[in-house]
């Protein structure tokens, strides 16, 4: 025994913190078009190098190459582009208007605005997403009004909520988004659970679950990968790692797992991993799963990888824990430039038109706030009646709600 | 009417419902082929096929989770936790999810799921098959939570729960699955077949929530119980010879509130029931309603007759259970008063 050396205990580490410079040399990266794009009836046992490997399709000339490429046209494309530029225009007029003190909260996507545009693409109407926090382009590519989003920011009289949720938990179930929770990982199972029910009815519609690389930790997670593999449930199981969970990084919750993609091969749920600032391959990825999905051959999980370019929210400095320049080395670009310098390239898009797009969006961004701010912000205008606070905890008022209601003089 | 064991009258409500809504599906560990391992859902899955009645994985949160999944796309998920001791894993997708998923979606998206668990002890089940974790619901907005003492009830609160538009917690005695218990584990019990509320009507039958049942009137004081402490209530009654009105509260959330008021008003003296630990327990609610509403009627001070605020023990469990002479010891004291 006295040989025997003393244990000690793994914690993992960043590679770089604060004043250091910001390094992603071990980052592997694949090339654009490298990957093979296997038939959706895969064996999942033939396609596990997916999980280990990342699909690009827009490589650094902004050409769109391999086997995942040419699944969009211009149109599409330009739509697309549209929809990111709206979401990053969005964000950035609400992080100002948290910090004017119209609302409490507020949470953006700079960085990440590919992975929930690309991905409302490939799905149907009636098909429901269960998203996190950080995917309203799933609303925004679906067309669902401005304004009702940032009267659910303002905690005004135009949300349909009655101001009950945190901002930016929005809910839609007219355009496939499901209510928000504020507790992670909590609504990857009930995507699952939703998805099962579509076909005990026997109906076509499939669902999308959300979770980001620190949640997966949650058991939630793995409840939900066992039941999307034992009832080969309809559903795509989509992780987007954008490296960091609040001040956590990926490592924490990875272990030492390799990827998240990795996490469904012990259940033997095809994965996919994919460049998640690539509009293209997002789009080209979900596609393969969903049709996976609605051909009834099982769920898929795909990890996004990607860069978490701000802030987690309002409430969130950075700077205290990562390099503040990191953002400025993430590898894998930024998702508006490269699509735009796709278009661009292909003769499909131009520069004036990219200027004037912008201020196009900035313009309905903020007829839309105007909008929005008649009705009222969280702390002027019209806001929903306190005796909301009293409805719908149940379908019918019981006594003792409607008593402490009257008691509460609302 | 047929004489049932309340395992027949909770299978009899499944298929009598399942029968009328296609929309009722019914999961959970051993649930399916095999029907349960207390057999409340034996037959189901040969009759409705194994989309409707399925095994489902050692997963309460799964479970849980999957089903507020389900009845969000449309479906009624009656869904069982083998003990309700294992619920805690699922409490997250319960509190958090279920209970407020009409409230914070301004009614998009609801729940209507019925979450039955076998509940409380008597059975030499130790600390992981004995709990009654009810308070942990009631003190939920957003959840009803139910409790039937007998077979009769239990189909119709069974029934009830499945119409609900809203998620129910539907807690089983188990000590009650066969006989109405009690409290005298040394004496063999009787057989619901042999017993008045054994009779159970056929075809459907609904039990409204929010209704307390007088199971026996009485004018020298009140004993507010429900689930298995109803027996041990009426047998403590008989025992002590006080003439004393027996409530089944049956509904704990929404609770019958007039019907406590009314009989501790006549009576004046009140005890309290209940096999789950005392403190913050539901009789602490049920005690703080009658000294408000019935402070100047009261003759004595309110008495709780409880669990010991100690986990559920194996070898002392009938010094734990909170048995017929400690109701009676609660009975004298408010008599003497």
């Amino acid at each position: 025994m006295a040989d025997t050396p003393s244990l000690n205990l793994h914690v993992p580490e960043p590679e770089v913190r604060p004043g250091d410079t910001p390094d992603f040399s071990s980052f592997e990266i694949p090339r654009a078009g490298e990957v093979r794009c296997p038939e959706i009836d895969a064996d999942p046992e033939d396609i596990r190098d997916l999980a280990f490997s990342i699909i690009r399709v827009l490589n650094k000339q902004g050409k769109a190459v391999g086997p995942w490429a040419d699944m969009l046209s211009d149109d599409d494309l330009r739509a697309g582009l549209s929809h990111m530029m709206t979401l990053r225009t969005f964000d950035a007029r609400m992080m100002v208007a948290q910090r004017q003190g119209k609302t409490s909260f507020y949470m953006q996507h700079l960085g990440e605005e590919a992975v929930s545009c690309a991905f409302r693409k490939a799905l149907e109407p009636g098909d429901m997403n269960f998203p996190t926090y950080r995917q309203a382009g799933l609303l925004i590519a679906n067309d669902f009004p401005l304004t009702q989003m940032m009267n659910q920011i303002y905690s005004n009289d135009g949300d349909s909520a009655r101001g009950r949720q945190l901002p930016v938990f929005y809910s839609s179930k007219e355009h496939g988004f499901f209510s928000i929770s504020g507790n992670l990982a909590t609504q990857y199972i009930q995507a699952v659970g939703w998805s099962m029910a579509s076909a005990i009815k026997g109906d076509t519609k499939i669902a999308a679950a959300w979770i980001g690389d620190g949640s997966t930790a949650e058991s939630d997670f793995h409840a939900s990968l066992v039941f999307a593999s034992t009832y080969k449930a309809p559903v795509v199981l989509n992780v987007v790692n954008n490296q960091w969970a609040i001040s956590t990084f990926q490592g924490i919750a990875k272990g030492g797992s390799g990827t998240f993609a990795a996490r469904g091969l012990g259940f033997g749920i095809p994965a996919l991993r994919v460049d998640g600032n690539d509009y293209l391959a997002v789009y080209a990825a979900a596609k393969w799963a969903a049709d996976r999905a609605r051909a009834n051959l099982g769920p898929t999980i795909i990890e996004y990888v990607t860069y978490r370019a701000a802030g987690h929210s309002t409430s969130d400095d950075p700077s205290a824990y990562r390099p503040k320049d990191e953002k400025d080395a993430w590898p894998l670009g930024d998702p508006v430039d490269r699509l735009k310098a796709h278009l661009i390239g292909k003769g499909a898009w131009s520069e004036e038109r990219h200027t004037q797009a912008e201020a196009e969006i900035l313009v309905m961004v903020e007829e839309a706030q105007k909008e929005s701010e008649a009705i009222g912000t969280l702390l002027t205008g019209t806001l929903p009646s306190p005796s909301d606070m009293f409805r719908d905890v149940f379908a019918e008022m019981p006594p003792h709600l409607v008593e402490q209601r009257q008691e509460a003089g609302v | 009417m047929p004489n049932m064991t309340m395992i027949e009258a909770v299978r009899d409500a499944h298929d009598v419902m399942m029968e009328r809504d296609g929309d009722i599906v019914v999961y959970g560990q051993d649930v399916g082929y095999f029907g349960g391992v207390f057999r409340c859902t034996a037959g189901l899955q040969e009759k409705y096929g194994s989309n409707r009645c399925f095994d489902a994985p050692i997963s309460e949160l799964g479970i849980v989770g999957s089903a507020i999944g389900m009845a969000t796309y449309g479906l009624k998920p009656c869904i069982e936790i083998q003990f309700a001791d294992y619920m805690y894993p699922a409490y997250d997708q319960i509190v958090s999810e279920a209970a407020r998923m009409r409230y914070r979606s301004g009614g998009e998206f609801t729940c209507p799921m019925v979450i039955r668990m076998p509940t409380g002890g008597g059975i030499y089940g130790a600390q992981t098959h004995s709990q009654s974790p009810e308070a942990l619901f009631t003190h939920v907005a957003g959840l009803k939570t139910v409790m039937p003492s007998n077979p009769a009830d239990a189909k119709g609160l069974l029934t009830a729960a499945m119409e609900d538009p809203d998620p129910v917690i539907f807690l089983e005695p188990k000590r009650l699955y066969n006989g109405p218990f009690d409290g005298h584990h040394d004496k063999p019990i009787v057989p619901w077949k042999k017993h008045a509320l054994g009779e159970v009507p056929e075809g459907y039958h609904k039990v409204d929530f929010g209704k307390a049942a007088v199971r026996r009137e009485g004018s020298a004081a009140t004993i507010l119980a429900y689930g298995t402490m109803v027996h041990v209530a009426l047998e403590a009654v008989q025992s002590s010879g006080i003439d004393a009105e027996v409530i089944d509260l049956r509904s704990l959330l929404p609770l019958d509130k007039d019907a406590i008021v009314r009989s501790v008003s006549k009576t004046g003296r009140c005890v309290i029931v209940h096999e789950a630990t005392l403190t913050n327990g539901f009789g602490a609610e049920l005690a703080s309603i009658v000294q408000k509403e019935c402070f100047y009627q009261l003759e004595a001070p309110i008495q709780r007759v409880a669990g010991w605020d100690t986990p559920y023990p194996h070898a002392s469990e009938w010094d734990y259970f909170p048995g017929p002479d400690r109701v009676v010891t609660a009975l004298n004291t408010v008599m003497e008063a």
